[in-house]
């Protein structure tokens, strides 16, 4: 076993390829129908009104994924983090915000469309529907190449179709070529579902939950040819999941979505060993860990609030043990708590005034505010 | 969070006549369960010995297509065609002494003792609750078709107490499944499940759908409830590492065999079959450096085609001649009490790889210390149904 935090270059080793600066997404709500709503929404922002009730899915979220490097999103259902990832693949239109490919601004319109998706591919949570059941293992990988125009004479199209196999360990390739989806268990086809996504040779990776349905055994292997893709191509991989063990393991940085918007982001080791926001530390504290001594204790019960009349202030402050007023009234920035380790929490904010700091009321623990670490004062850095 | 609150077990409330605590509840030994006959039948569960002890979190852990549910399916003789059982017992234990076989019992004496004795909680919720009915009605139906000389009245009030036991308000009562969160409709069905106070309830893969936060609130709820009502559990799931954490003691299958058997820190501290092993290096840790790790080789084979021998061989890092022809029987390890692994490493015949040798912990566990797992009288050889005599020395 290799010591994976020495292996692995430091962070932010090469350069951006995607960045997303601002990604919010807005859902209308149904009432009397998709179609009658959209309208709605249109003759509504039209008269500049307000557009109705809402689903602010995502909020504000800016990230950057350079390449050779793993970025993980880490939340619970609901969170935003798929909305997030379909956003950056363009499958839908962000309500505001802009991504920046290379460092140039990607247009809104669809046009030139080709050229964005064959640099950013995605990979689906749920191998057994991402794969066409009608097909077999060649016409995937096949189909995206001639899509791009990249298929090259019918032979050579063959050759690369069994090197994209080769490439994700399904060796002999000639014996999977020929295979349907029905034929292949479930590491093996979302084995497949990657090659796929490699087939047109993409820069950046979005992976949603790529080992949430495959059995225990067979996930590393998944994540580790994640890895792989990391360290071999210089891929800048979008991992998401629900596991912050997994995230842990495998990305280099780690960011937590909650109710739509990212409250901590970080180094993956500072991250999970000095979790600095109170919702970091409920999810570490409800994970399972055999190796804990002492049962958890959870810090905010309940669920995530409705996103369509999102709680003010703070998304998280209704579950927050350390809740104060100032949390109820106005959106923590980011604070640095470590290099590259932000916490949108205002126990790291420095200065409140007394008003701001007291407990909020009704609240069944007055104890003080104990958040793990504080932040630094900027006078002690450099 | 099990047993740690010392006078949680002296809440058990004494049934009069019943066993005692720790007494075996359900005995299975040599179950088989097939899909399909003839020589197109799938063994599903292949000759299963399980022993769940009064008050007992029972783990059963394993992959999708080991058979773990289908090994729940048929100790409540719940599987359908084209499943069916081929072989074994399944004896239940009641408060007043009897034996009841449960595959011989018939539809009769199965209605009475499913649900009042054993009850089941299904995985998906969303599909287990009746959409068009509203929960106080599944509730109180339950409560109907056990005691029908219950009043309505008394019938509704049981199911707001069983509602408020599981921490939903009894003015959700009125509530249809899809006006409750996913962790409420597990709840409504745990709440259910507990109606007429079981002694079993079989749970499969309970909060797998769950988000972890919601996940860990359930699971507390339900060890708390444990504590206080004294129920016994069967937890099946393929997450080991929530079992180790709340269950007493863990049996892992694959391919429908059970391959280890034992407390469940011991099984986490010092594994005995390579399964488990590599199962426990799938997990990441959550602390400490980050280690390379490269989980088990291969999949699970496919029921059909077995590998010949034992059945894990083609995965098993330490694979060696007898295992391609001979399958393990489940042999007894002289280390631990009631441990039992099913592998030819552990024969006696040659020293074990270290990590499959690692010193078993002490009765002073850390994690999970437990009464009942450690009760020390078996009722019955487990090991001999079919198989060798259990070798006196496992450990060199």
């Amino acid at each position: 076993m290799t010591d994976l935090d020495t292996a692995t270059p430091p962070a932010a080793t090469g350069s951006t390829l995607l960045e997303a600066r601002g990604l919010t997404k807005h859902f209308p709500t149904h009432q009397g129908g998709l179609a009658k709503s959209r309208l709605l929404v249109r003759r509504r922002l039209a008269a500049g009104e307000p557009a109705g009730t809402m689903v602010h899915a995502v909020e504000d979220v800016s990230l950057a994924l350079p390449e050779s490097h793993i970025t993980a999103v880490v939340g619970e259902s609901g969170s935003g983090k798929s909305t997030l990832a379909r956003m950056l693949a363009r499958l839908i239109k962000p309500t505001s915000g802009s991504l920046l490919l290379g460092g140039t601004k990607v247009p809104a319109s669809n046009r030139r469309r080709r050229g964005y998706t064959r640099l950013v591919q995605m990979v689906l949570q749920d191998p057994f529907s991402s794969l066409n059941p009608v097909h077999d293992v060649r016409y995937h990988i096949a189909r995206p190449l001639i899509v791009h125009n990249l298929g090259g004479t019918a032979g050579s199209l063959d050759a690369t179709v069994a090197g994209l196999l080769e490439r994700v360990a399904l060796s002999p390739a000639d014996q999977f070529l020929r295979k349907y989806p029905h034929e292949l268990s479930g590491g093996q086809r979302q084995r497949v579902a990657i090659a796929r996504a490699l087939a047109v040779q993409p820069r950046i990776l979005l992976a949603d939950e790529p080992v949430s349905m495959l059995d225990v055994s067979i996930r590393l292997g998944i994540l580790n040819l994640l890895g792989d893709l990391r360290e071999r191509d210089g891929l800048a991989i979008l991992y998401i999941t629900h596991d912050i063990a997994s995230a842990r393991y495998l990305a280099d940085d780690i960011m937590v979505m909650y109710a739509g918007q990212v409250v901590e982001s970080g180094p993956s080791r500072s991250l999970t060993d000095e979790p600095a926001h109170p919702y970091t530390q409920l999810l570490l504290s409800a994970a399972p860990d055999p190796d804990r001594a002492e049962p958890p204790s959870l810090q905010g019960r309940g669920s995530p609030p409705s996103l369509v009349t999102p709680p003010s202030g703070c998304r998280f402050h209704p579950r927050c043990p350390h809740a104060m007023t100032v949390c109820a009234q106005r959106n923590p920035p980011g604070f640095e708590v470590a290099s590259g380790h932000l916490s949108a929490c205002w126990l790291h904010a420095q200065g409140l005034d007394t008003e701001q700091a007291r407990p909020l009321a009704g609240r069944a623990d007055d104890r003080p505010p104990t958040p793990s670490r504080t932040a630094p004062d900027p006078g002690e850095e450099t | 969070m099990v047993g740690r609150d010392g006078n949680a077990v002296t809440r058990i409330p004494a049934r009069a006549g019943g066993p005692a605590l720790g007494e075996p509840l359900l005995e299975v030994s040599g179950l088989c369960a097939d899909y399909g006959v003839g020589s197109q039948a799938v063994h599903a569960v292949l000759d299963t010995d399980l022993v769940l002890r009064r008050g007992e979190v029972l783990g059963l852990a394993g992959e999708s297509g080991s058979g773990k549910s289908t090994l729940a399916y048929a100790i409540t003789r719940l599987l359908r065609p084209p499943g069916l059982i081929t072989g074994g017992d399944v004896r239940y234990y009641t408060d007043q002494g009897h034996t009841v076989d449960l595959l011989a019992a018939g539809e009769d004496e199965l209605r009475v003792l499913r649900w009042s004795q054993i009850s089941v909680v299904m995985q998906s919720a969303m599909n287990a609750l009746n959409p068009v009915l509203s929960i106080g009605s599944q509730l109180t139906d339950v409560l109907k078709a056990h005691q029908p000389t219950m009043s309505r009245a008394t019938r509704r009030t049981r199911a707001a107490e069983l509602l408020d036991m599981v921490g939903i308000t009894a003015d959700r009562l009125g509530s249809y499944p899809h006006e409750l969160s996913g962790g409420m409709r597990q709840r409504v069905m745990i709440a259910m499940a507990l109606a007429l106070r079981p002694h079993i309830v079989i749970m499969d893969e309970p909060t797998t759908a769950l988000d972890v936060v919601t996940q860990r609130e359930i699971l507390e709820e339900l060890m708390e409830l444990r504590k206080r009502l004294g129920f016994a559990v069967l937890f099946i799931t393929h997450d080991l590492s929530l079992l180790i954490e709340i269950a007493d003691s863990i049996a892992v299958m694959y391919a429908g065999r059970l391959v280890e058997r034992a407390a469940a820190t011991a099984l986490f501290r010092a594994p005995r079959h390579p399964y488990t092993l590599g199962l426990l290096s799938s997990f990441p840790a959550l602390h400490g450096p980050r280690q390379h790790m490269t989980g088990i080789p291969g999949s699970p084979p496919d029921l059909r085609r077995l590998p010949s021998g034992c059945v894990f061989h083609p995965r098993c890092p330490y694979v060696m001649d007898r295992c391609r022809t001979d399958s393990p029987p489940l042999l007894r390890m002289a280390t631990g009490h009631q441990r039992l692994a099913a592998c030819w490493l552990q024969d006696g015949a040659q020293a074990p790889p270290a990590p499959l040798a690692r010193p078993e912990p002490g009765p002073d566990r850390t994690a999970a210390p437990e009464p009942l797992a450690d009760a020390t009288h078996e009722p019955e050889p487990l090991a001999q149904a079919t198989h060798e005599p259990v070798p006196d020395g496992s450990q060199p």
